[in-house]
């Protein structure tokens, strides 16, 4: 039988809009040595970083970021150029090789030192996208678009959730608290208004993952990983449907996102939480982002990790019994993961 | 966003890719002016192509094959204030365009003309125009070879400007040395006994001159309207109502602008009174007259204007 893993801790900033003045690694800190006290660890079996070299324009600007964590005597460690939730995904297949107990994954970013929207050009296809520079918001509006135009949603469907992520940013003291979206704001790149678009935000966070008996002793209800899946739609933006969010749906259906109570979705935009919950097959019985979602706190490379911490929040406080948490890279919502949580069973 | 950046992330010179037979390929046709895509085992043509099949991962077949140059959009996103980086420096569209002859889409950004910035986007531009690249003159094998996508031509405009000496003939150089004066003049039918405003020497009806002068009001009633909402150089103004006005002794109505109320309450039925310019700038022109104005009366019933429309 497969080891049974679990989200054991969970830690974040308060994410700040404007940066205040740390470097990423005075940032993380604080997170690390949180997490440290929470569960009591001070060494994990296998550690595991997301992050963007991009964002601080420095190449192995992770490297630095390894001081916050203390590698000596020397650590077991990897990094993804991705959001820490592939960080998790790597760290839970480490665990699964049943020869250490725990891991810590933590991931940040600054996003306000460049411009992200130009930043994220540099990930795009070198030959046909790059060099004509298209940045994420057009990119964004090309399949809010698509997705409007084949359902039939209207752009008053998009400012219903900027409105509800807002609303629920303002009781999560880790979010941005934003005002409620000006209805009467103009395109930022049309169909998206500016309150569609996920905020700039600095921050981290960090999760402890533990198997078996180690994760009953950390945690009094440990979040079981009950599947955990990634996929990614091809790289042309012109070759897939873009209109729908198929690697998302694949991922959440291996994943098995079924009798979900509550969904932590990556929706960097707002048209982008209507095509996953499309995607994942969520009901309106579905609380989806109570925390405020990415549309109230983005601290980019963290954003994908703070779902899955999120969506185990709920069952570490006793508040839901499944849930889910969901993360994606690239333009377009073109690789998604899908982790499916569960509290265990009183009887 | 940093304003004034105190550190730059660059590659001097820029970086050097190479880009292998398959995207070659198609740099090398852009270069010459054509777009051109790889077929897939499965018969499916990539625009722009890659070594594998998205769908399968399966390496692409060895063939080639010209697409378009026309193309339709699959969708599109609007920039009302393009970024410095942009292709183009005026409001633009980015839009995914299906080549004909192609499976996939290609980005790239679309030009609809000379807009201010922060406009709405064109209600021309919608998913399914059909669009053509614009060539650069001098082409580099780089996907900016084509400086961008325009619409394909459905509309031409014609230049139309004839000149002419004209004269309004003694009937209407009668008229309008009445309205000249402020007078709105007419003629009474012999036969019939209509008072035809203005009038033509002749009876339409009867076919018969017409002598008798009658005077009448700068008041009537609009009988039929229409809002027009493509701008006049004497309404430039839209939407404007322009009317028939049946005025107070005629018996034809008379075509004239309707002001001084919203073009969404004007009514057939409605009383109206002529809006005059200041008298010290008359002359021999129905441009004395601004335009009619509510008057405030009860409208007329139908039974009594179906006769005029």
């Amino acid at each position: 039988m497969t080891r049974e893993i679990a989200v054991v801790a969970f830690v974040q900033t308060r994410h700040e809009a404007e940066d205040g003045g740390l470097s990423e690694t005075e940032m993380l800190a604080p997170v690390i040595t949180g997490i440290k006290e929470l569960t009591g660890l001070r060494r994990f079996g296998f550690t595991c970083s997301g992050s963007c070299d991009y964002l601080a324009g420095a190449p192995f600007s992770f490297v630095a970021a390894l001081d916050a964590v203390g590698a000596w005597p020397p650590i077991s460690e990897s990094h993804v150029e991705m959001d820490a939730a592939w960080a998790l995904y790597e760290a839970y297949v480490r665990l699964l090789h049943d020869d250490v107990d725990t891991a810590l994954v933590y991931g940040f970013g600054k996003s306000s030192q460049a411009d992200v929207r130009k930043v994220m050009t540099a990930q795009l296809d070198p030959y046909y996208l790059t060099p004509l520079v298209p940045d994420q918001v057009s990119l964004a509006a090309l399949q809010a678009r698509a997705y409007l135009e084949r359902t039939g949603a209207k752009e008053d469907d998009l400012l219903a959730v900027a409105a509800r992520s807002r609303a629920a940013g303002r009781a999560n003291p880790y979010a941005l608290h934003l005002e409620d979206p000006d209805a009467s704001a103009g395109y930022a790149v049309a169909p998206l208004r500016s309150y569609d678009v996920a905020p700039v935000t600095d921050g981290a966070a960090a999760i402890v993952l533990a198997a078996g008996d180690r994760a009953r002793e950390l945690c009094e209800h440990p979040a079981w990983i009950r599947g955990i899946d990634h996929r990614a739609d091809a790289h042309g933006l012109g070759a897939r449907d873009l209109s729908r969010a198929e690697a998302a749906r694949i991922a959440g259906e291996r994943a098995g996102a079924r009798d979900i109570e509550v969904a932590e979705l990556h929706a960097q935009f707002s048209h982008e939480e209507l095509m996953l919950r499309e995607a994942l097959g969520l009901g309106e019985d579905v609380q989806v982002n109570p925390s405020g979602g990415p549309l109230s706190a983005n601290p980019i490379m963290a954003t994908g990790l703070i779902r899955i911490g999120e969506a185990a929040a709920r069952i570490h406080d006793g508040t839901a019994r499944r849930t889910l948490g969901h993360a994606t890279s690239g333009p377009c919502l073109q690789q998604n993961l899908v982790c499916v949580l569960e509290g265990d069973t009183r009887g | 966003m940093p304003s004034d950046p105190n550190h730059v992330l660059e590659f001097p010179g820029g970086y050097t890719r190479s880009v292998g037979p398959v995207i070659g390929r198609f740099l090398s046709e852009l270069r010459d002016g054509r777009l051109v895509g790889v077929r897939t085992a499965t018969g499916r043509v990539l625009v722009p192509p890659t070594e594998y099949d998205p769908d399968t991962g399966a390496d692409v077949t060895g063939e080639w094959v010209e697409v378009g140059p026309a193309g339709t959009v699959t969708s599109w996103a609007w920039v009302p204030h393009p970024r410095p980086d942009h292709p183009l420096d005026r409001p633009f569209a980015w839009a995914l365009v299906r080549p004909d002859g192609a499976d996939t889409a290609l980005l790239h950004a679309l030009d609809l003309g000379v807009l201010d910035p922060g406009a709405d986007p064109p209600r021309h531009l919608k998913t399914g125009l059909r669009v053509r690249p614009r060539w650069r003159a001098e082409r580099r094998g780089e996907i900016g070879d084509i400086a961008c996508f325009q619409p394909e031509v459905t509309m031409i405009n014609a230049p139309t400007r004839l000149e002419y000496r004209v004269r309004g003939g003694r009937a209407l150089d009668r008229f309008l040395a009445g309205i000249a004066e402020g007078r709105i003049l007419g003629h009474r039918c012999p036969v019939c006994g209509s008072v035809i405003v203005p009038m033509k020497g002749l009876c339409p009806r009867d076919g018969v001159p017409t002598t008798e002068e009658v005077e009448v009001a700068d008041t009537g009633t609009v009988t039929t309207f229409a809002v027009n909402n493509i701008p006049d150089p004497r309404a430039p103004e839209v939407p404007f109502v322009s009317a028939y006005i049946l005025l107070d002794g005629a018996d034809l109505t008379m075509l004239a602008l309707v002001a001084g109320i919203p073009a969404d309450q004007v009514r057939m039925g409605m009383r109206v009174r002529a809006a005059w310019r200041p008298r010290e700038e008359w002359g021999p022109t129905m441009a004395n007259i601004r335009w009619f104005e509510p008057l405030g009366e009860p409208d007329v019933p139908f039974e009594r204007i179906k006769d005029y429309l």
